[in-house]
């Protein structure tokens, strides 16, 4: 669940503004640290820092974009990929010199830990509680882009960029947008995440593999996509290392292999 | 004689669009013959199908009476097939030299050599040279191509289509957003052309495919419509009025 | 650099970085050990601009190659009990290039993002195989104790790395002569044509995927030979040759250097490795700060790396020059 709201964001950006943007894990690592730092040092409650999180990624991602990204959306697949490597290292760097070794400390609110009693089977609060926010967030990004004008002319821009232009859409407004709202959401699943997923320098390049995986297998530019992407990793991941502890990750990226080559658009993905 | 090009009952759909129905067609020898028709009547899905750049759904088609329907396009292009696009596909940042070398090394199986420096095949050096010169190129040997006026961009392409000798040439709107002085230019060149070679174009400017085509086969949407003698087309009734809606000159 | 109209003739500045080698031997002689590590990643970026700069194909995975043949001549030289220098390599090229013709057969009928995750899958695979099977590898302990005989039955490996960086030397030389030829023969002209626009390689009858594999396989296997020398020079072989890290880092140094050029492949390690030697060292934090702003800069500002900006100011330098002599 935490995967597909990072990722998603990373499916929208990548689909819609062919940007290969390696370092969508950064914009999630932010926000685990604003959450963090916000509720530790700043004493502010659980929510707040969590519309923190979203908010000032968001924002922050906007400035990028206007400064560096946006200089690359014409240059070749290399240059993307290197240049999110570079990025990817400045931010690991500058969060290691910022906040040291050790994983981010979160302190869940009194009502969200502990255990729920449903059904009979005990279920960890706070998991239940990604759930339910995440499920919320699905449905208003797919109401949001099923439904609304805005949605529409995402859509239309991930189909067809120029034609939209020639329409009237101002993609770049759009994109500026669209990039924030993807890399807001990772800053809000890496928020989220971080109790489970803790957030350390290191988390851009540890999980990177797995977010491009999420993207890659679900399809770019969907929603659906990484949502089912996300959920069959997680499972087979979780089931792998319970069953056959001794080939772990492998048979994730073993079977990354054989959808894509089966699929190669990925499994919701539209042939470019 | 078998047909040059040939196609039998050649149909192609996405999903629930048809954008190819029952096409028959026949390109002979030495032909020189123009395809017309509305936008989106699928003249350039036909022209990807003959090369083999997209599958039929269903029918056959034939390069010199041999069956090449599942073929790729590579093996068409062995086999004599030769096209230029719609939007200039070159070499942009190669010399116009190399644009066309490149394609003479793939004829004459030479692009696998690995030992010898490219630039001391003289054979294809001279050859691209002079079939560069034919098109008027010779002194734009050594420009990066895109460094070309786009009328000269587009002779590029008909060289390199060229340089593969090949047995039926297809041209995809080779006067395409040139400007018309420079259009002459190009007209003056394909009516150069060997006359053994069977020539299809694709072009919406009438007035080239008027002094050039001696067969013209309308298409509209997907399907033939008409075929014959450039007079017969341009007198008839039906071609004209799904024409003047377009604001074509005719 | 490739091409038809190109002069391939062998012009003296490109003897420049071998007496460059040479003279850092005689007189560098406590840096031969980095020396050697340079050389080796010399011919590893080579391997890589093989496919990246001239074929087009953007791979993260070519640490699966190198690793696998740093890890062929490790457990040859420490478990199979053969210690033969030129077996090893031999057995560790035809390793990577069964890897290379068996992973590029499938992987190069895909584009862009999907291959590139392939890339990555592909050599994250390897690391876990390699993590996993520890009594054959070593695990994450790495395998040391590679025996590797004297060259040639003459010419031991010394402490001091002479034997080493010489041998690395030679081997570079014979890599940089075969790329060379590939790069300036019709088959690099059509490589190049692959990069540029492949749509018109189909179209003028390039069966463009079967000539991707053969130099995706070629490629893999001089990798795979810089891995194996590297783990003949250092005797060991840990799991850090393997994975997105050595994948990585080789993309910045070619980068750095200049793709395409041939000599990117050459000057960028130097860079590389020289200051991450230095700065890595004294200011461990820094670095990774540094690369990355460094690798922006160079994405956005100076896309032909080193080699690129050096030509530019030829460039400008020739055309300052040239309007003074038409101004008078």
């Amino acid at each position: 669940m935490i995967l597909y709201v990072i990722s998603v964001g990373l499916s929208v950006t990548m689909g819609l503004m062919g940007f290969i943007n390696l370092a969508h894990g950064v914009f999630a690592m932010a926000g685990g640290f604003l959450l963090s730092t916000a509720m530790a040092r700043w004493g502010m409650p659980f929510p707040l820092s969590l519309a923190l999180a979203f908010l000032a990624v968001a924002i922050g991602s906007i400035v990028l974009e206007r400064l560096l990204y946006s200089r690359l959306y014409a240059s070749g697949e290399l240059s993307q990929v290197l240049f999110s490597i570079g990025l990817i290292l400045v931010s690991m760097a500058s969060a290691r010199l910022i906040f040291g070794d050790q994983a981010a400390p979160i302190f869940l609110p009194e009502y969200l830990r502990g255990q729920l009693h449903v059904l009979g089977r005990d279920f960890p609060t706070y998991r239940v509680f990604i759930i339910l926010f995440g499920s919320i967030i699905i449905s208003l990004l797919w109401f949001g882009v099923e439904r609304t004008r805005w949605g529409a002319m995402v859509r239309a821009a991930v189909d067809n960029r120029a034609m939209a232009q020639s329409v009237g859409i101002n993609t770049r407004l759009l994109f500026m947008l669209t990039f924030a709202l993807g890399s807001g959401l990772a800053g809000l699943g890496g928020a989220l995440g971080a109790d489970i997923l803790a957030v350390q320098w290191s988390y851009p390049f540890e999980h990177l593999v797995y977010f491009l995986i999420v993207v890659a297998v679900g399809g770019l530019g969907t929603l659906r996509g990484p949502f089912i992407a996300a959920l069959l990793i997680g499972v087979a991941d979780t089931a792998c290392k319970y069953w056959t502890p001794e080939f772990g990750a492998f048979l994730v990226y073993a079977a990354t292999i054989a959808v894509l080559l089966w699929r190669p658009q990925g499994l919701f993905g539209v042939r470019a | 004689m078998p047909a040059a090009l040939q196609t039998e009952k050649l149909c192609k759909s996405f999903g629930a669009l048809t954008v190819a129905q029952n096409i028959d067609f026949r390109l002979e020898p030495g032909a020189r013959h123009a395809l017309i028709g509305p936008n989106g009547a699928g003249k350039t899905t036909f022209v990807n199908m003959l090369t083999g750049a997209l599958a039929p759904s269903s029918g056959r088609i034939l390069l010199n009476g041999e069956e090449v329907t599942k073929k790729k396009q590579a093996a068409r292009v062995k086999l004599g097939l030769g096209r230029t696009f719609q939007i200039t596909s070159l070499f942009p940042r190669l010399p116009v030299l190399d644009n066309v070398a490149l394609a003479i090394a793939e004829r004459d199986g030479l692009a696998i050599r690995m030992w010898r420096s490219a630039s001391s095949h003289r054979e294809i050096l001279e050859e691209g040279r002079s079939i560069l010169d034919a098109l008027g190129l010779a002194d734009d040997a050594a420009l990066p191509a895109h460094d070309l006026p786009y009328g000269k961009q587009r002779l590029v392409e008909i060289a390199i289509a060229l340089s593969l000798k090949p047995r039926v040439l297809l041209l995809d709107e080779p006067a395409a957003g040139v400007p018309t002085d420079e259009s002459k230019k190009i007209l003056a060149n394909l009516e150069r052309l060997p006359a053994d070679i069977a020539i299809l174009i694709i072009e919406h400017d009438m007035d080239l495919v008027f002094r050039f085509a001696r067969t013209i086969t309308v298409l509209v949407q997907g399907e033939v419509l008409l075929e014959g003698p450039p007079e017969t087309i341009a007198a008839d009734r039906r071609v004209r009025d799904v024409y003047l809606g377009e604001g074509a000159h005719a | 650099m490739s091409g038809y109209s190109v002069d391939s003739r062998l012009r003296w500045t490109e003897v420049i970085p071998f007496v460059v080698a040479l003279a850092g031997f005689f007189l560098l002689p406590e840096y031969l050990a980095l020396g050697a590590r340079i050389l080796i990643f010399i011919l590893f970026a080579l391997s890589l601009d093989l496919i990246l700069g001239y074929a087009g194909i953007v791979t993260l995975g070519h640490s699966a190659f190198f690793g696998l043949g740093a890890y062929t001549a490790g457990i040859l030289g420490a478990k199979a009990g053969i210690a033969d220098p030129f077996a090893q390599l031999l057995l560790a090229g035809a390793a990577a290039a069964a890897l290379g013709l068996a992973t590029g057969a499938i992987i190069l009928r895909t584009r862009a993002l999907t291959l590139l995750m392939l890339t990555l899958a592909i050599t994250a695979i390897l690391l876990e195989v390699a993590n996993k099977m520890s009594s054959l590898t070593g695990g994450a302990d790495g395998l040391s104790g590679v025996q590797v005989n004297a060259i040639l039955g003459l010419f031991r490996f010394d402490l001091f790395g002479r034997t080493a960086f010489l041998y690395c030397l030679a081997a570079l030389l014979i890599g940089w002569w075969a790329v060379r030829r590939i790069i300036h023969s019709p088959f690099g002209a059509m490589l190049t044509g692959i990069r540029e626009n492949r749509a018109r390689m189909h179209a003028v009858g390039a069966p463009v995927y079967w000539r991707l594999v053969l130099i995706y396989t070629i490629s893999a296997t001089m990798a795979g030979v810089a891995g194996a020398l590297l783990t003949q020079v250092n005797q060991f072989v840990g799991l850090n040759v393997l994975g997105l890290e050595p994948s990585g880092d080789l993309l910045v140094m070619l980068i750095l250097g200049g793709v395409g050029r041939l000599y990117g492949a050459f000057v960028g390690p130097v860079v590389y490795l020289i200051a991450q030697d230095y700065l890595a060292k004294q200011y461990p934090e820094y670095w990774y700060f540094g690369i990355g702003a460094l690798l922006i800069t160079v994405v956005l500002f100076a896309p032909g790396g080193i080699l690129g900006l050096i030509d530019k100011c030829l460039q400008l330098f020739k055309q300052k020059s040239s309007a003074k002599a038409s101004a008078r």
